[in-house]
């Protein structure tokens, strides 16, 4: 069981930062995240973006950004759970929560911090009427092991990189793969685009361009993709597995049912201190909403910031709290 | 009319049509007027053409600029594209837009 002052849920940017705040009061964080990697948007949509909003920063990228919070939260020892989703949260005693994440994971801490952003990344899901029936049974958003494909007819679909990678990789190990694809061209890397195209003309791999999956057959399990083309119209192919790789989107998850307010899809708080109502709770950078409020990075530390100062109240009703500045005290982190 | 005012429709994804008003002199693109109508636009990655979750077809044959490749990538992760699909962010709101059609795609779940 970990346990911690602040629990954090998502390790962006505001997240992060709020570590060293907290880390100036003496509070320890832990922070949990679905992703695999700190940095949550910043890490996984844009790291090679530059933002020009950041005060002090003229430009920097995105990815920059995060490496230098890591560098600045160091002194404060963070824990991180990644690659886990935050699922449920029980309150376990008096000012004591115990988050459990998708893996089993075990948090304790007197105060949860949400900073989720746009919510955990999840693979996006093809709007195909019934497609929820046919989940696990022929339809898999991710490839966990490919040796269950041994044998299968497989239709992929997607033109990045995870599309090209697997079409390759599954071509050895899969009875046959279909690749579809809604236009000629692939975005992925030259190489794996050069090597799809050759498994192509072997016969290795049945590419189908200017294509998009469109419905789906089948009794309990899948049986057949239907697919539209532009050069032969609909076309209806029979298979055992349908593969959509469409990236990643984000979605609220979980949280939605852990009992705060929520308006379009973020959390209601107040702007004192950027509580939710629920004591203990707090919801910073873009997953919260208030009048006025507008989803920056800049705006995310802030809100931060007045956040640990109620946290610590929180924590320790009976100690006063003097503010100092880092120029002043300086940074003291932790031993360890 | 105000000239620097546009008037364009948008179908929403029930089959209904909104008038709207944008103007030209804003630099506003055309997620960022859906989204000030309240329409159902997430624009979720704030228009940067990282999301598609502003993904709409141009039923006008208002002429346009190409999408760059950054849209055509997006796309390729959105669904039911069309030939005249587009990220509505990357359409800029201009007076040669004046009189366009769109209409909203399907969302995914």
């Amino acid at each position: 069981m970990i346990q911690t002052d602040i629990l954090i849920i998502g390790a962006g940017p505001c997240g992060l930062f709020t570590v060293f705040e907290a880390g100036l009061l003496k509070l320890r964080c832990h922070l949990v995240d679905a992703l695999p990697q700190p940095g949550g948007q910043l890490s996984e949509i844009y790291p090679k973006k530059p933002i020009y909003d950041i005060p002090g920063y003229p430009s920097i990228l995105a990815g920059e950004l995060v490496d230098n919070l890591m560098e600045q939260i160091e002194p404060f020892k963070p824990g991180f759970t990644l690659g886990e989703r935050a699922e449920t949260v029980e309150k376990v005693g008096d000012k004591m929560y115990r988050l459990t994440t998708s893996r089993g994971t075990q948090i304790e801490a007197p105060v949860i911090c949400i900073a989720g952003g746009l919510g955990c990344f999840e693979p996006r899901k093809p709007p195909i009427e019934g497609i929820e029936k046919y989940e696990d049974k022929g339809v898999d958003y991710i490839i966990r092991d490919p040796e269950v494909y041994k044998g299968k007819k497989l239709l992929i679909a997607g033109g990045g990189d995870s599309a090209l990678d697997w079409t390759i990789f599954l071509s050895d190990i899969a009875d046959e793969v279909t690749l579809i694809h809604r236009r000629t061209s692939f975005r992925g890397a030259l190489d794996s685009v050069e090597k799809v195209m050759d498994l192509a003309k072997d016969k290795k791999v049945n590419l189908i361009t200017e294509a998009q999956a469109i419905g789906l057959n089948g009794n309990g399990v899948l049986k057949e993709v239907v697919v539209k083309t532009k050069a032969h119209g609909e076309i209806t192919q029979s298979v055992d597995n349908f593969i959509p790789l469409f990236g990643l989107s984000p979605k609220l998850g979980p949280i939605a049912d852990w009992g705060l307010t929520i308006d379009k899809n973020a959390i209601e708080v107040d702007t004192r201190d950027y509580s939710t109502g629920v004591p203990g709770i707090y919801a910073i950078g873009d997953i919260n909403t208030y009048p006025g409020k507008l989803k920056l990075i800049l705006c995310g530390f802030h809100e931060g910031t007045l956040m640990v100062q109620s946290a610590f109240k929180y924590i320790n009703p009976d100690q006063k709290l003097s503010f100092k500045y880092t120029t002043v005290a300086g940074v003291n982190g932790f031993e360890s | 009319m105000d000239d620097d005012i546009i008037t364009l429709t948008v179908v929403d994804r029930e089959g209904e049509n909104h008038e709207l008003e944008a103007p030209t002199d804003m630099a506003m693109n055309l997620m960022e007027v859906c989204r000030s109508y309240e329409l159902p636009v997430e624009g979720t990655c704030g228009g940067m053409a990282l999301c598609a979750s502003c993904h709409c077809y141009v039923l006008t044959d208002h002429e346009l600029s190409e999408p760059s490749e950054d849209e055509e990538d997006m796309l390729d992760q959105a669904f039911f594209v069309e030939d005249n699909s587009r990220l509505s962010c990357q359409i800029r709101i201009s007076k040669e837009l004046d009189g366009i059609k769109v209409k909203l795609a399907p969302v995914g779940d």
